[in-house]
């Protein structure tokens, strides 16, 4: 288990990363924290011609948390975000989705931005960026852009981004006023990459009703998806309201596959289940949030 | 005994080095040597049509490929069969690389050698092998359907069929006031030791010698194994053990494809070779464990007592059969276990399939006897509505009953006679340990939470410490240090601290003097190996008669110095001195010097040896008849039959019944090993074995498709778990001396893993009310059951209310 | 302009020693330990990120270093487990409280695991507040990302907790 050949630069500046990009052509690579780059080219699942290592740019490893949201960038550890108190209030799932991402020795390395390019169905911030309707920045040779999640995700291992481009930054939109969030996971083994998991965002009403509730889910789907649970709960009390019914709706809305861990059915089934479970606590937390 | 030493939770002497970063594991030697890699099949069952080659020529750093074309001699016949047995009536295995067919997914067909791994992959990579893919069998019930045949020859698949009976059991069962029959299933998992396997050779051209170095758990028989192989005379190869991370079993087979095909390079090439397996190579490339179909049909009466067991199974040996059909065997001979079955008739049918073969795992074929007794017990329980202790209980063997003899053949041939034990208060400890009267209470605690929780337990006898020998080689050298040789090898047991105890309080020397060396064949030719349980039993006996034999040398050669009866003498802090007598002494390193009449004065103590006389008279010659010089000795152990440990674990789990999630919450283990050398190691060797019975029975599993692709090889999907994931276990003690054995010890390393899958399905059922009749089980399967219209509920769960969704 | 490289020199400082090797741009940070500078205590179990036994602190961080090129630590500090005892100035070594613990509580069995450990405990226990007990969450989360298949773990917790009780007593 030993990567084959490849090409190696570390640009000191993101102009120089696109600019070998560009040289290098179609098989270059972008290299971030590795944790799922690196796995792939040792078992030669993946065999880029060239390597361009983004770590010694400068500049993109700042979490900027506003009023607006969270900005994250591509050189932001897992460990960093999770530690990051500021970006915790303004949008909580951070925190709460990135502790469940790998042990502490992989989130020492791996890059939040990194996890999202990599856009795999399992792996938590794919689906907390879909969650808190976020985007990318993107970098190429034509200058910046933004792209919304809906646009970013095209498929398991899969994004619309082609070409010499580096993701320089992932935005998550701040949690709404009179809003809650809560995030669960079921894995195999603790750190595994989850069975199942969801994330949910209740917002309440002025009059402390539920008015909206979404929720998107962890290794359901083939992409990050966000159902929107409204229809079973909207106008009900925190304290009456019918999250199973919640929970039910959600398994009507899914499509699992099954796999060596967990058959589409069970998925399904935890679907329900971790939906009725966090949205209970979203909604204590959208609580406190509207009495303060 | 004569000191304390023996018994102490010594402190482990191998460790200084380990926690330092000092251990010398395979890859850490021969760091010049060029790096092997192999092109393994991607097919389970596939003619080899052709291998081109040509596209690797030119990797820079190429140094060779081998195919089956380049094999000579012995090295181009298939591979040993290396214990043959007479109901394997259809052997087969493979050839070091391929031989026109491959029988299984990484079944190695090219080697190649290049100046480093990487190197050596990328050559591999390009190398283009073409198939003819054939029918491919996986699993049991495939083989024994027969609808394809692994060896075309051999068409219903079956390599043996493994016959045991002790009496009449049709008639018994006609006879029996109830009887029920079931059907239950186990999974593959493996031995997975943290480090692969490794082979580095050199060879020595000038005097035309190998070295060799393997990662093995049978140093003296891969040399044998390599010296056959390659026509080489057996003192021209040395094979070593280096610290190995980890064996379990799988480094006991032997000669592994590469433990051949690396030294052959190194020869050819005349430059050292080595090769690490990495990850991926020993999932696939190396030996699985404990997929069995099992149909039992048990008589019994209206107490619960057995009248009759009659046991047919099915053992998937994987592709080949180089250890012969000891794992069928010990599952057919220990499934008895601690009880007293009144007439028993086994079956077991070893049968091929394309995959990894199956070779022994850490309880080698006991947890899926335990499995099967345990699990009829509980049915028996069910049927009559008795506590399950209870009617264990009824079934045990007494104490006053031994040696009890089961009139079975055990696997090394002798018969099935267990030495000593208590199982009664086996049973007794480990109610008291788990509360096993309290489980009501508990479930009904958990019910108030949500929780279904569930109590299980399984008790098991394992025969350790079989023959047919070990060795034990004890030298005091005249510096006063004790060097230790024994041929077996070590894996993380502890020998060069617990060896040495038996030396230290042997010999009366402080154990900072006794240098203990296992699996060097340099040191210690002859050696059976470390498997089921026999280190501490062959080789600690062995080298307590070698350590006899020196005192009693040492005594001999003081009491002429001393004038004193040998008889009187003592050994204490590496002094012999008369019994009583102060002042009368001489140092042992000193007695070591006087054992060899040629004494040129190199260092101090063989000055100080000039001042001591030995008596002797002039018309016999300086080393009497019989005698040699040195202060040594040379013994061996070979015992008539195995010594039976025993032990008794429970498992209480707690089941989230909206996620079927299972969670371990305690876990109680007694056991039984008759004297214990070292009780921490013994308990480190208990949670081990502990951790790999759960994972078994919860995480682990070989998860092949029906091509014959093993679908999870890698860790990130075959489920070893972290400690996240392991129950703290609560240990007794109970010690029934071995009677067999100058020490009284019994075998404790298999011990742990054997009766987790029994228990914990136990367990299970006994919180869900379905019956669990397949293990391992994740939550996935067991929402299945829970779901499933054709599940079975267990009578207790009918006895019982508000169980089970 | 950026370089290219299929080969480069770097310089890492290692166990506090600057160490320099030419090697390929491919080279995994544990084998360039291993088998460049001779380091071999670093283990290697399953070189995709899951098992730990590779576990280095790269400026201090664990990380898995079958999970890092070795150009990528050009100018880094690595720490490995020849590293963690200290010079007692006499000849002889300290081993880092852990290291005792290990040896104290039975902690390991054929040690294969042992140098991943050892170095993810030491920073885990070097990074809280010494002076507190050590609770049980934490014991967990520093050796939950490990795979021991001799010990069955609870011998190595019992190490930790040993080791922050050493470190809380000597301050
Ligand atoms: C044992 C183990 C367990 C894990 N468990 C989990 C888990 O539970 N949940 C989880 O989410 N993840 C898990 N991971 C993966 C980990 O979170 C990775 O860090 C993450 O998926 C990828 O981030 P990275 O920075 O390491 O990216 P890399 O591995 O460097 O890159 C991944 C992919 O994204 C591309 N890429 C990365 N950054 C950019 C960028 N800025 N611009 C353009 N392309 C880019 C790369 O070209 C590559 O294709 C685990 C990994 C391991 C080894
Ligand atoms: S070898 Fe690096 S994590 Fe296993
Ligand atoms: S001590 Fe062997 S793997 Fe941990």
């Amino acid at each position: 288990m030993k990567p084959a050949p490849f090409r190696y630069a570390d640009p000191g500046s993101l102009d120089e990363a696109l600019d070998v990009l560009v040289a290098e052509g179609e098989g270059a690579k972008v290299l971030a924290g590795g944790q799922s780059l690196i796995p792939l080219l040792s078992m030669r699942l993946a065999a880029p011609a060239t390597l361009v290592d983004i770590n010694r740019v400068p500049g993109l490893d700042a979490v900027e948390a506003t009023g607006d949201g969270v900005r994250v960038g591509a050189l932001v550890r897992h460990r960093q975000l999770l530690e990051d108190d500021a970006a915790a209030r303004v949008q909580p799932l951070l925190a709460r989705a990135t502790a469940n991402v790998a042990h502490p020795a992989i989130r020492n390395r791996g890059t939040t931005v990194g996890s999202i390019a990599h856009a795999d169905p399992s792996g938590e911030m794919t689906s907390v960026l879909a969650l808190t309707d976020g985007s990318v920045t993107v970098a190429s040779p034509g200058g910046r852009s933004t792209v919304g999640w809906r646009d970013l995700f095209v498929g398991p291992l899969e994004t619309s981004i082609h070409g010499p481009a580096v993701v320089v930054d992932a935005f998550f939109p701040a949690l709404p006023p009179r809003s809650g969030t809560a995030f669960a996971e079921i894995a195999r083994r603790k750190g595994d990459y989850a069975v199942c998991g969801a994330g949910v965002v209740v917002t309440l009403s002025d009059d402390r009703t539920v008015e909206r509730v979404t929720a998107s889910y962890i290794s359901v789907g083939l992409v990050p998806e966000v159902h929107d649970l409204t229809e079973a709960v909207h106008g009900q009390t925190v304290e009456q309201a019918d999250w199973a019914a919640a929970g039910a709706l959600a398994r009507t809305l899914v499509d699992p596959d099954g796999d060596l861990h967990a058959s589409a059915d069970y998925r399904r089934l935890l679907v329900g289940v971790l939906t009725e479970r966090t949205l209970a606590d979203a909604a204590v937390e959208a609580l406190e949030r509207t009495a303060a | 005994m004569t000191t304390k030493l023996f018994g102490e939770p010594v402190r482990r002497r191998e460790d200084a080095r380990l926690i330092t970063g000092k251990g010398r594991y395979l890859d850490d030697i021969g760091a010049q040597a060029l790096a092997a890699a192999f092109v393994r099949s991607p097919h389970a069952h596939a003619r080899i049509t052709d291998i081109d080659v040509e596209g690797a020529l030119d990797v820079e750093g190429l140094v060779a490929i081998y195919t089956y074309e380049d094999l000579t001699g012995p090295m181009a016949e298939p591979l040993p069969v290396l214990i043959p047995h007479p109901q394997l009536h259809a052997p087969r295995t493979g050839y070091p690389l391929a031989n026109g067919e491959v029988n299984h997914v990484g079944e190695p067909v090219v080697m190649v050698v290049a100046t480093d791994r990487y190197i050596a992959e990328d050559a591999a990579e390009r190398i283009v092998v073409s198939y003819e893919e054939l029918p491919v069998v996986v699993g049991v019930d495939a083989a024994r359907d027969a609808a394809a045949a692994v060896h075309e020859e051999i068409p219903d698949n079956v390599a043996a069929r493994h016959h045991q009976e002790t009496g009449d059991v049709e008639a018994a069962l006609a006879g029996s006031p109830r009887t029920l029959s079931f059907t239950q299933y186990i999974e593959r998992s493996a031995c997975m030791p943290l480090e692969g396997k490794g082979v580095h050779a050199r060879w020595d051209p000038a005097d035309a010698s190998l070295r060799v170095y393997s990662s093995t758990q049978a140093s003296t028989s891969v040399r044998a194994a390599i010296a056959a192989k390659l026509e080489l005379s057996l003192e021209d190869v040395e094979v070593i053990a280096p610290d190995v991370g980890g064996g379990f079993g799988v480094k006991i087979v032997h000669p592994w494809p590469e433990e051949l095909l690396v030294p052959m390079a190194a020869i050819r090439l005349g430059h050292e070779v080595k090769w690490a397996e990495d990850r991926r190579e020993h999932f696939i490339g190396s030996a699985h464990e404990r997929q069995q179909r099992q149909e039992i049909t048990v008589g019994f009466d209206d107490e619960g007592r057995i009248t009759a067991l009659d046991v047919h199974a099915w053992h998937d040996n994987g592709a080949y059969t180089p250890y012969g059909i000891i794992v069928p065997i010990v599952t057919a001979t220990q499934l008895v276990g601690p009880y007293a079955i009144p007439v028993y008739r086994v079956v077991v049918e070893s049968v091929y399939t394309n995959t990894v073969i199956v070779t022994p795992y850490r309880g080698a074929g006991r947890p899926q006897g335990c499995f099967a007794m345990e699990r009829t017990m509980d049915r028996i329980a069910d049927v009559l509505g008795l506590d399950r202790a209870e009617v264990r209980r009824r079934n045990l063997i007494q104490a006053d009953q031994f040696p009890y003899d089961h009139h079975l053949t055990f696997q090394d041939g002798r018969p099935v006679i267990y030495d000593s034990g208590d199982y009664p208060g086996l049973l007794a400890k480990l109610e008291a340990l788990v509360d096993w009267p309290g489980i009501e209470e508990r479930r009904a605690e958990a019910a108030s939470r949500g929780k279904l929780l569930g109590a299980g337990m399984a008790l098991y006898v394992e025969g350790t410490g079989p023959g047919p020998y070990e060795g034990g080689h004890v030298q005091v050298l005249g510096s006063g240090k004790v060097l230790v040789s024994t041929g077996l090898t070590s894996q993380g047991q502890g020998h060069e601290t617990s060896f040495a105890q038996i030396v230290a309080s042997e010999l009366g020397v402080p154990i900072e003097d006794v240098e203990v060396t296992t699996g060097d064949t340099r040191r210690f030719p002859y050696a059976v190996g470390t498997f089921a349980s026999r280190a501490a039993v062959m080789s600690g006996n062995a080298i307590a008669l070698a350590a006899r034999g020196v005192r009693e040398k040492a005594l001999r050669i003081a009491a002429e110095v001393l004038e004193a009866d040998p008889d009187d003498l003592e050994i204490a802090d590496s002094v012999v001195g008369v019994k009583g007598t102060p002042g009368a002494t001489i140092p042992l390193r000193t007695v070591a010097v006087l054992s060899n009449p040629l004494r040129y004065a190199f260092d101090e103590a063989a000055k100080q040896a000039t001042q001591f006389a030995r008596a002797g008279s002039d018309d016999k010659p300086p080393v009497a008849e019989g005698d040699a010089p040195g202060l040594e000795h040379r013994d061996y152990y070979s015992p008539i039959r195995s010594t039976f440990a025993s032990g008794a674990h429970a498992a209480v789990v707690e089941i989230d019944p909206t996620t079927w999630e299972i969670d371990v919450v305690s876990y109680a283990v007694v056991h039984d090993c008759g004297n214990v050398v070292n009780p921490m190691i013994v308990e480190g060797q208990v949670h081990g074995g502990v951790a790999q019975g759960v994972a078994g029975a919860l995480y682990e599993r070989m998860a092949y498709d029906a091509d014959g692709q093993l679908q999870n090889a890698s860790f990130m999907d075959f489920l070893m778990p972290y400690a996240s994931e392991v129950p703290d276990v609560v240990i007794d003690h109970q010690q029934t001396p071995s009677p067999l054995n100058p020490l009284g010890i019994k075998g404790a390393g298999e011990a742990g893993v054997i009766p987790g899958t029994a228990a914990i399905a136990s367990a299970i059922e006994d919180a869900t009310g379905r019956r669990i009749a397949s293990m391992p089980i994740s939550p996935t399967e067991l929402y299945d059951v829970m779901r499933s219209p054709n599940a079975e509920l267990t009578a207790a769960a009918g006895r019982r209310t508000g169980v089970g969704a | 302009m950026t370089s290219v490289d299929t080969e480069r020199s770097i310089t890492v400082t290692v166990n506090g020693v600057p160490r320099e090797a030419t090697v390929p741009v491919r080279r995994l940070l544990s084998d360039a330990l291993r088998h460049d500078l001779g380091l071999t205590g670093t283990h290697v179990g399953c070189e995709h990120g899951v098992c730990g036994a590779c576990t280095v602190l790269v400026d201090g961080s664990p990380v898995r270093s079958c999970l890092v090129f070795a150009v990528q630590v050009d100018g880094a500090s690595v720490t490995t487990v020849e590293g963690l005892a200290h010079d007692d100035h006499q000849g002889g070594q300290v081993l880092h409280p852990v290291q005792e613990a290990f040896r104290e509580c039975h902690a390991l069995q054929c040690g294969f695991c042992t140098p991943g450990f050892l170095v993810t405990i030491a920073a885990g226990l070097e990074a809280r507040d010494r002076t507190a007990e050590i609770t049980e969450e934490e014991v967990d989360e520093i050796v939950g990302g490990n795979l021991c298949r001799c010990t069955g773990y609870a011998n190595i917790k019992k190490a930790v907790r040993h080791a922050a009780a050493t470190m809380k007593d000597a301050g």
